[in-house]
């Protein structure tokens, strides 16, 4: 994925900052974050398309987290020229990345998919939906995923 | 049209309706979450079998105009009840993905 996080670093910096945490137990709450950011960019008076790509990002990244990770963290940064999504899980890594960007790699099991996910589709969207996006994972340690919208 | 009209035009069952003025502009029809993010547009109606609780924050981030239940499936425990509180427009049909799909094409064009 896209490496300069210079800039990225310097936005976490300034500008407002929502963390939440996601209980990686609770499947049919989960996006509870994402609906909230939502919430929150509209009141600051982001444009609705923005709006729509970041949440859609940062739910399919923190629906990986509950499905795959048993939960974690998503910290949103907020400035006048972009809005930064970190979502942090201490879960069991990615061993592939390459092979988990493509679309239609999943390893969800079936009780998943019977829930309509599983597509091998979040990873794709969440690079789609974003200007940049860097994934760092360790297996046996956990995942970090970095994503960036462009105001 | 709006979801309303296009409810009433297309005798789709009301299960909750809280932003019925809600401009439709065109349909997407799939069960698989992640496609409907990747695919659907801001002010679709989304037709889909997919009934669990999840359907209410993909329809909402997704900005989809309403959410069609096919086929007359019967929605999970708590989704009329989110959908309501969440501003999602969830409406039901006994007939097909298929045969809304095509209900829906001709509604909105
Ligand atoms: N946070 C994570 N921790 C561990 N593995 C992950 C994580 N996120 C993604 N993966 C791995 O990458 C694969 C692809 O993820 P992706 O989101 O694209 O698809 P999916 O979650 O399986 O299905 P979908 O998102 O379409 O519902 C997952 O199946 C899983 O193996
Ligand atoms: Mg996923």
């Amino acid at each position: 994925m896209s490496t300069d996080l210079s800039e990225t670093v310097r936005c976490m910096t300034e500008g407002l900052q929502f963390h939440f945490d996601v209980d990686g137990d609770n499947f049919t709450s989960a996006g509870q974050a994402s609906v909230q950011v939502k919430k929150n960019l509209r009141q600051l008076g982001i444009p609705p398309e923005t709006i729509r790509r970041v949440s859609i990002a940062m739910y399919e990244g923190e629906i990986n987290m509950v499905i795959h990770a048993g939960g974690g963290t998503a910290d949103v940064y907020v400035n006048e020229s972009s809005i930064v999504i970190v979502l942090d899980d201490t879960g069991p890594g990615i061993p592939n990345i390459e092979q988990a960007m493509q679309e239609g790699f999943s390893t969800a099991p079936d009780t998943i998919r019977s829930l309509g996910f599983g597509a091998g589709m979040g990873l794709p969207n969440m690079k789609r939906y974003t200007d940049e996006m860097q994934i760092e994972s360790t297996v046996g340690v956990g995942t970090k995923i970095t994503m960036k919208v462009n105001l | 049209m709006t979801v309303r009209e296009l409810a009433a035009q297309l005798s789709l069952r009301e299960l909750a309706m809280p932003d019925g003025d809600r401009e439709v502009e065109g349909g997407y029809t799939g069960d698989l979450l992640s496609w409907v993010m990747g695919r659907a547009q801001s002010g679709d109606a989304w037709i889909t079998i997919m009934s669990n609780l999840n359907i209410v924050a993909v329809a909402s981030l997704a900005d989809v105009a309403c959410v069609i239940l096919a086929e007359d499936v019967v929605p999970e425990q708590d989704v009329v009840k989110t959908a309501m509180a969440k501003g999602v427009n969830l409406l039901g049909a006994k007939e097909s993905s298929f045969a809304l799909s095509a209900a829906v094409a001709k509604a909105v064009q």
